[in-house]
C-alpha cells in the first residue's frame, strides 16, 4: 500500500482567512449600528452598496486574471474593504462617490498590485483619499447627529435615503451639519470652555461629541471584540490612541483659544477608534513585527493629531493611515524581535550579525 | 519545587494522547521478516559484518560501527541474513538505503550477554564504551549518537543532566507509558548517566502537567537522589531541547551553539532506560516503545517494538483501515514525516506510528495567500517572523532569511498550525534552508577555484620574471665577455688586463663557479638518510595532527548539522591517504 505524502505540520488549528475577514466584517456592526441610530440610513446603505460593488469588481478583475472566483471571492477580503470604506463615507453621499470610492480601491489599490496580501497601502484609505481630493464638497457633507436635528424633523427613512443617495434628492434643511472635528478646526477666537458651551454639537453631548461618541464607542466595542479573539494584537491600537492622546495632552495648552481639542475629543471623534481598531490593522500593508505595529500605530497618532490641529483636513486617519503604509517596509527592517538564543536584535538590512 | 520559565509562543493542538494509554505496553510476536537499515542515527552508517545465509542470534552485531560519530546495529531477534541490499526507509524523500534483512526463525535466542551491576566503580571511559557499543542513539528526536553526547573530550564540565520527558506532541505516549511502567530502571539510567558525567549539580527530569500517572510513577525512585521531577504546563514544542532548556533553567542556548558547551546534557527519557538495559543487564539497543495511534487504527495502543519490524506489522495488529485515513505519519502529527508505504522499518528514533483518518486530519486545503496577520509570529517559540521568512523564502532573498535568522527555526510547525492562509511554511523554511547551504557549499568551492587560478597565474608570472631576469643576466655576461675578449686582443700582452676587468672574474672561472654551485644544490638535494627520517616523521606527526582535527572538525559539523559534512569528510579521508603515503615512504627508507 502506499500512502499520501504530505510534510508537516500535520494538524491545523481550525482558524482561517476567510474566517477571520468575516469577524471583522462582524465586528464592525457595533459601529454601524451606532452610525445608523445617530445618522440615519445614510452608513447602511453605503455600505451594501460599496460591498456589491467591490465583490463585482473583484470578480471581474480575478477572472480577467485567470483565477478561481470562488476561491478568492471565498477570503471575503473584498466585503472588508468595501464595508470599511462604506462606513467611513459621508452617509448618504451619491451613490458614485461610493462605486467610485470602491471601484478604485479594489482594482487599483487591491488587484493591480496583485490582490490579497500584495497591497502597499490599504485600499479602503486609497479610496478614501481618492474621493476627498477630488470630491471635497461631497465627502464633506456630514448629516447631523440625531440630537441636533430641528425640533420635529428626523432622518430621512429607509426610501427616502435611497432617493437621495440614488436620485439626487436633496435633504432637508438642518439635515446635514458639521462634525465636531470641523468645529474645532473653525472656533479660533473661542477657548475650548466657550466652544463647548455654545456649540449644539458639544453642549448636547455627553463627553465629545454628539452622535461621534456614540460611533466611536460602537468601533471601540467592536474592536475590543476582536482583540479578545486575538484577530489582531493590541500594539498597533494602542500605539495610535496612546499618541493621539499624548499629543492632544501636550499641545492641550490648558484650553485656550488656540487649544486643537481635548484628548477625550480626538479619542471620540472622527474616525479615531475606527482608525485605530480596523483600519491600521489591516496587516498586509500594516509593519510585521509587534514593536513595528506599535511604532506604526504611534507614527499614525502623531500623524492624525498634527494633521488635525495644524493641516487643512479636518480629520486626517486616512492619510495618516497611508503615510504610514509608506514607512511599514522600513520600520520593519529595524525592528525584528530577538531570537532565541541571540543577544541582540539583528537589524534586516544586515549580512552579517555583528 | 523547581522554578520553571515560560517560553514566548507554542501552541495548544488537542492533544489524543488518551486513546492509547488505555491499555500496559504490549508485545507483537516476532514479524517473519526484520528489515535493519545501516543509519538510523546522525553520523557514518553501520558496516555490514555478517554475510547473506550466515545464522545470528539476538543481539549479535550485526554491523559495526564506522569512525567515531556511529554507532553499531544488532540483530533484534535470532534468525538468518537473508538480504543485504537498499530498501525503502522511513524518509519523507521516498528514498531507498542499505539494510539488512533478517528472516527470524521465532527461537528469539540471545548471544551471551553480561552487565554490570557495580557501575560506580566503572570508568566512565569504560561506561561510555558500554553505551556506544549497545548502539544507542538518542531515541527521542534526531538520533544522535549517545556515546558521542557523553564524551568528556569538552571544554567545561556537565553541570546541569536534563532527562527530557516532555512528549509534547499530541498523540505520543511512548515515553508517558515506559516511565509509568518503567520507572525504576529509567532513573536507574539516569544516575548511571549521572556517573558517566561525574555527577552534575543538577539532574532534572522536565515533563509536562498532562502526564499526572507518569509524575506519581517516578516520584518514590528519585526520592532521595538528588534528582527532581520538574512539572510545566503543557504547551507545544516545549519538548524541543532549545525551548526545554530554557524552561527548566532559564538559560537560552547560543545560536550555533552544542548544550555540552553551556555545561548542560540534554537526553531522551527512553534513551536512559535503553542506558539502564546496556549496562546493567548487558543488552544492546533492539527495542523500543512505539506508540500505535490515530482513528485509522481500531486498537491504538504502545508496543515494546523490535527495531526492524515493518509498519505494516504493527498496523495490521493494530486493526488498521486503510480507506478511512489518506497518510500515515512516523512521529507526531506537528513534526512526524508521512511514509511513502508500510513496508519501512521502525527504526531506533520511531516514537509513534500515526495512522489519522480523514476527519481527525483532513487532506490540505489550498494556501490562501499571506495576510502578515502575525499569527505566526504570536506562535513562534524562537521568537522569528514567520510571515517575513515566508515572503524571502518565495523571493529566495538570502542575505534576508539569515538576517532575519532562518537557521534558528526548529520547524516544529507551530507557525504552520496556527495559519489562518493553510500556507505550508516549514516546507518553505526546509526548502530554503538546503539552497542557502547549497549556495554556502558552491561559494566554497568558487572560492577556492579562483584562489587556486590566481595563484597559478601567479606562480606562472614569477617564474616568467626569473626567466627574464637570468636572460638579462646572461646577456650582460656575455656582452661584458665579449668586451673582456675584444679588449684583450686589442692589448694584446699587456699586462694582465683580464684579471683587472670589473666583473672581477674570467669568463672560464665564472663556468666553473656555476658548476660548483649546481654541485652544492645536488648535494644539499640528497640529505643523508638520517635527515630524510628525521623529516617524514615530522611529516606524518603533523599528518596526524591534521587528521585528528579534521574529524572533530567533522564531528562537530555532524552534531551541529551544519551541512558541512560531506565536504569535511572528504578532507578526512584527504589527509588519511597522505598520511599513508608518508608512512609507506619511511617504510621503504627503513628498507
Amino acid at each position: 500500500m502506499a500512502f499520501k505524502q504530505v510534510s508537516s505540520p500535520h494538524a491545523h488549528a481550525a482558524q482561517n482567512t476567510s474566517l477571520v475577514m468575516k469577524l471583522v466584517v462582524l465586528a464592525t456592526i457595533p459601529g454601524l449600528l451606532a452610525l445608523t441610530w445617530q445618522f440615519g440610513w445614510g452608513s447602511f446603505i453605503n455600505v451594501v452598496l460599496a460591498s456589491v460593488t467591490a465583490v463585482c469588481c473583484e470578480a471581474l478583475i480575478v477572472k480577467m486574471r485567470g483565477r478561481s472566483i470562488s476561491f478568492y471571492l471565498g477570503d471575503y477580503s473584498a466585503v472588508v474593504t468595501a464595508v470599511l470604506l462604506g462606513l467611513a463615507l459621508p452617509p448618504l453621499a451619491p451613490w458614485w462617490i461610493v462605486v467610485v470610492g470602491t471601484v478604485f480601491s479594489i482594482v487599483v489599490a487591491k488587484q493591480l498590485y496583485g490582490g490579497l496580501g500584495y497591497n502597499p497601502f490599504n485600499p479602503a484609505m486609497v479610496g478614501y483619499v481618492v474621493l476627498l481630493i477630488s470630491f471635497p464638497i461631497q465627502m464633506t457633507t456630514w448629516v447631523a447627529p440625531l440630537a441636533l436635528l430641528p425640533v420635529g424633523t428626523a432622518h430621512p427613512g429607509l426610501i427616502e435615503s435611497l432617493q437621495i443617495v440614488f436620485a439626487g434628492y436633496s435633504p432637508a434643511d438642518g439635515v446635514t451639519g458639521a462634525t465636531p472635528l470641523d468645529v474645532f478646526k473653525h472656533s479660533s477666537g473661542l477657548l475650548v470652555d466657550q466652544v463647548y458651551d455654545r456649540e449644539p454639537l458639544f453642549n448636547q453631548a455627553m463627553f465629545a461629541g454628539a452622535g461621534w461618541e456614540w460611533v466611536n464607542l460602537g468601533f471601540l466595542l467592536g474592536g475590543i471584540i476582536l482583540l479578545s479573539q486575538r484577530i489582531f494584537t493590541w500594539h498597533g491600537p494602542v500605539g495610535m490612541l496612546g499618541a493621539l492622546a499624548l499629543m492632544s495632552i501636550i499641545f492641550w495648552d490648558s484650553g485656550s483659544s488656540s487649544s486643537p481639542g481635548s484628548a477625550l475629543m480626538h479619542l471620540f471623534s472622527g474616525a479615531s477608534m475606527m482608525g485605530a481598531f480596523f483600519i491600521l490593522t489591516d496587516p498586509v500593508s500594516s509593519a510585521v513585527s509587534n514593536r513595528g505595529r506599535l511604532l506604526f500605530g504611534v507614527l499614525i497618532g502623531v500623524l492624525v493629531y498634527i494633521i488635525r490641529a495644524w493641516g487643512n483636513y479636518p480629520d486626517a486617519v486616512a492619510f495618516a493611515v497611508l503615510l504610514a503604509n509608506f514607512a511599514a517596509p522600513f520600520i520593519d527592517n529595524y525592528t525584528l524581535p530577538r531570537t532565541y538564543g541571540h543577544t541582540d536584535r539583528r537589524r534586516a538590512t544586515e549580512k552579517e550579525e555583528d | 519545587m523547581s522554578r520553571t520559565w515560560v517560553t514566548p509562543g507554542g501552541v495548544h493542538p488537542p492533544e489524543n494522547k488518551h486513546q492509547s494509554v488505555t491499555q500496559p505496553i504490549g508485545q507483537l510476536p516476532i514479524p517473519e521478516k526484520l528489515i535493519i537499515p545501516l543509519s538510523q542515527h546522525i553520523g557514518a552508517a553501520a558496516t555490514p559484518c555478517v554475510e547473506i545465509g550466515q545464522s545470528v542470534l539476538k543481539g549479535q552485531v550485526i554491523a559495526e560501527a564506522t569512525g567515531m560519530v556511529s554507532i553499531p546495529m544488532h540483530a533484534p531477534s535470532s534468525g538468518i541474513v537473508s538480504a543485504i541490499e537498499h530498501r525503502p526507509i522511513a524518509h519523507s524523500s521516498g528514498m531507498l538505503a542499505p539494510c539488512i534483512e533478517i528472516t527470524t526463525d521465532g527461537a528469539d535466542s540471545w548471544i551471551e550477554h553480561q552487565g554490570i551491576s557495580d557501575y560506580e566503580h566503572i570508568s566512565p571511559r569504560k561506561l561510555i564504551e558500554m553505551v556506544g557499543n549497545a548502539g544507542i542513539s538518542g531515541m527521542g528526536g534526531a538520533g544522535f549518537p549517545s556515546a558521542v553526547k557523553l564524551n568528556p573530550g569538552r571544554q567545561r564540565p556537565i553541570d546541569t543532566l536534563i532527562v527530557n520527558a516532555t512528549e509534547c506532541e499530541p498523540y505520543i505516549t511512548a515515553d508517558d507509558s515506559a516511565i509509568r511502567e518503567r520507572a525504576g530502571e529509567i532513573v536507574e539510567g539516569i544516575k548511571i548517566l549521572s556517573a558517566i558525567l561525574d555527577h552534575p549539580h543538577h539532574i532534572l527530569i522536565g515533563i509536562e502537567d498532562n502526564k499526572p500517572e507518569a509524575i506519581e510513577a517516578l516520584a518514590p525512585h528519585v526520592e532521595g537522589t538528588g534528582i527532581s521531577v520538574v512539572v510545566f504546563p503543557t504547551k507545544y514544542p516545549s519538548g524541543g531541547e532549545k525551548q526545554l532548556i530554557y524552561i527548566l533553567t532559564g538559560k537560552e542556548l547560543p545560536s550555533g551553539k552544542l548544550p555540552a558547551d553551556e555545561g548542560v546534557v540534554c537526553i531522551n527519557i527512553g534513551t536512559t532506560y535503553a542506558i539502564k538495559r546496556a549496562v546493567i543487564d548487558g543488552e544492546p539497543l533492539i527495542s523500543r516503545v512505539t506508540t500505535v495511534t490515530g482513528d485509522a487504527v481500531a486498537t491504538p495502543r504502545n508496543y515494546d517494538t523490535l527495531i526492524g519490524t515493518p509498519v505494516s506489522h504493527l498496523l495490521e495488529h493494530s486493526q488498521f483501515d486503510e480507506q478511512a485515513g489518506g497518510r500515515v505519519v512516523m512521529g507526531g502529527p506537528m513534526m512526524g514525516f508521512t511514509l511513502p508505504s508500510a513496508d519501512v522499518p521502525i527504526v531506533k528514533t520511531t516514537n509513534c506510528i500515526l495512522a489519522p483518518s480523514y476527519a481527525e486530519i483532513p487532506d490540505d486545503e489550498p494556501a490562501q495567500p499571506c495576510i502578515r496577520c502575525g499569527m505566526c509570529a504570536e506562535a513562534c517559540p524562537a521568537s522569528l517572523l514567520p510571515q517575513q521568512l515566508f515572503w524571502y523564502a518565495q523571493a529566495q532573498e538570502h542575505d534576508r532569511l539569515e538576517a532575519h535568522n532562518l537557521f534558528d527555526c526548529i520547524e516544529c510547525g507551530a507557525c504552520s498550525y496556527v495559519c489562518p492562509s493553510n500556507i505550508p511554511l516549514v516546507q518553505y523554511y526546509r526548502a530554503a534552508k538546503g539552497e542557502i547551504r547549497q549556495a554556502r557549499e558552491e561559494k566554497v568551492k568558487s572560492d577556492h577555484a579562483r584562489d587556486r587560478f590566481e595563484f597559478h597565474k601567479e606562480r606562472i608570472e614569477q617564474a616568467e620574471r626569473e626567466k627574464e631576469a637570468k636572460r638579462a643576466a646572461r646577456r650582460e655576461a656575455t656582452q661584458q665577455a665579449k668586451a673582456d675578449h675584444a679588449a684583450a686582443t686589442a692589448n694584446g700582452s699587456a699586462a694582465a688586463p683580464s684579471k683587472a676587468t670589473p666583473t672581477g672574474a674570467t669568463p672560464s672561472s665564472s663556468a666553473a663557479d656555476i658548476i660548483a654551485a649546481a654541485q652544492a644544490r645536488a648535494a644539499a638535494k640528497q640529505a643523508s638518510p638520517e635527515d630524510q627520517r628525521a623529516k617524514l616523521e615530522r611529516t606524518i606527526a603533523s599528518a596526524e595532527q591534521r587528521l585528528k582535527m579534521a574529524e572533530e572538525k567533522l564531528a562537530e559539523a555532524i552534531s551541529s548539522d551544519s551541512g558541512k559534512q560531506d565536504q569535511l569528510s572528504a578532507a578526512v579521508e584527504n589527509t588519511r591517504q597522505k598520511l599513508e603515503q608518508t608512512k609507506s615512504k619511511l617504510a621503504e627508507l627503513a628498507e
